[in-house]
């Protein structure tokens, strides 16, 4: 059991030595919910740069991806929608920072392709707009498709509410979004949770994540957690 | 006036069986969910990874780890289920939600849909709008008939960017319900006050009765 050699202290011992100039990271989480909050953090102190990062949205201004965009470590963006904050909308129409859209679920299937070594596939979504330009389209059954390439990132950056020391992880509600296919995808993946467990202490079955896909974990301390948009009802 | 918004949702919400497992747009769209019947048990998905979406939390109950696709916080239901957003748009794509509801820019007479961007406007980006007309059984898009300077939302063809082509199936906006059939649009229900005459007058799209 190498369950040991998986666990670090915090984000910036976990990310020591995977971070270069110019790579490309993967980073769960749909809007503020389920971000690796920590890591974005110590990516920001650790001063790397030229960064190319997929993730469903750029966070806003003080918070998630934006901390990025403050300091223009980022180069290009994956994303299928942004502009939460006004950081990005400077940065793009300056042309400072490169954009690609990709519909939610391509983006979603790009990486589950990723992490199961499918190179390509082809999916209906974006035949006949924008998001085909360029692309190979091909006929089956008499209905046309577009192929999409797989996605793979240097670096996977997620989170999960709880994790074991062999890397098992479970997430909780809507934060497990693209955390499990985007964990799948990276050349090496770290997780930081809200609750390190030993192994053993979570049920095998209720496991949603096998730790086979995790390199690093650890255990991230006060999770902020904020909320984009809090709508309560009265009664 | 002819349909208000609440009619136009009261009207979409017609559109629903019980059974149905359904996806609705940010937006009016969302109000639909207010007109279901009691009697009838419909399933919301929430692309983001859910289904069985619940109402807006109480002030105590909100959880910064359940949102919807618009991040509004949201509550869960007895029945409800999360998964990852592979697996939600597995779903989508494969054809197992059966009814999509959607705002739109603008509709074609051929079921082309814009809604997603304005040329040279701050572009957003389109989310899951395209995953959802292209894998989603039946789209209904819920719209008003006009833009706001007047200019027609229903037209021959969208001259904005399409977000899916001939992908809608009905039309609902404030002057009636329209439905695409082979590539072509009928108008199949006036709202009241309504005439044949100010619908010509209020469309570029061509229609048949």
């Amino acid at each position: 059991m190498s369950e040991s050699k998986k666990v670090f202290s915090d984000a910036k011992s976990a990310l020591d030595g995977l971070l270069s100039d110019g790579m490309t990271i993967l980073a769960g989480g749909f809007g503020l919910c389920g971000i690796p909050e920590h890591m974005i953090v110590a990516i920001r102190e650790s001063g790397v740069q030229n960064l190319t990062v997929a993730s469903n949205n750029c966070g806003i201004d003080d918070f998630g991806l934006g901390l990025l965009l403050q300091t223009k470590q980022i180069k290009k963006m994956i994303s299928s929608y942004v502009g939460e904050n006004k950081l990005f909308e400077e940065q793009f129409l300056n042309g400072d920072l490169e954009l690609e859209f990709n519909p939610q679920g391509t983006l979603a299937e790009r990486c589950r392709a990723g992490g199961a070594g499918i190179p390509a596939f082809y999916t209906k979504t974006g035949v006949g707009t924008v998001i085909a330009d360029g692309k190979e389209t091909r006929d089956f059954d008499g209905e046309i498709y577009l192929m999409e390439r797989a996605l793979t990132g240097d670096l996977a950056i997620v989170t999960a509410w709880k994790g074991d020391k062999a890397g098992n992880l479970v997430f909780r509600k809507t934060a497990r979004n693209f955390n499990a296919p985007m964990a799948t995808a990276g050349k090496v993946c770290i997780v930081e949770v809200e609750q390190l467990m030993e192994v053993g202490e979570i049920e095998p079955d209720q496991i949603h994540l096998p730790g086979i896909y995790v390199d690093r974990i650890f255990e991230g301390q006060n999770f902020e957690k904020r909320i984009e948009r809090r709508t309560i009802r009265e009664t | 006036m002819a349909w208000t918004r609440d009619q136009m949702c009261e009207r979409a919400a017609l559109e629903l069986e019980d059974g149905f497992y359904v996806n609705l747009g940010i937006g009016m769209p969302t109000l639909v969910a207010n007109y279901i019947p009691e009697s009838m048990t419909v399933t919301f998905q929430s692309e983001n990874g859910m289904l069985g979406m619940g109402p807006f939390p109480l002030d105590n109950e909100v959880d910064a780890d359940l949102i919807n696709a618009g991040k509004q916080t949201i509550t869960e239901l007895p029945e409800s289920v999360y998964f990852d957003s592979a697996t939600s748009f597995a779903m989508i794509r494969g054809g197992h939600i059966d009814l999509s509801i959607l705002g739109a820019l603008q509709v074609a007479q051929n079921g082309d849909l814009a809604n997603w961007m304005i040329p040279g406007k701050m572009v957003k980006g389109m989310g899951g709008a395209m995953d959802l007309v292209a894998g989603v059984r039946r789209v209904i898009v819920l719209m008003d008939h006009n833009a706001k300077d007047g200019s027609p939302k229903l037209l021959k063809e969208c001259d904005l960017p399409l977000t899916g082509a001939g992908v809608v199936d009905t039309v609902i906006t404030d002057l009636g319900l329209f439905e695409i059939k082979g590539g072509q649009l009928y108008l199949s229900e006036l709202a009241p006050n309504t005439s044949l005459d100010e619908i010509r007058d209020r469309t570029e799209a061509e229609f048949v009765q």
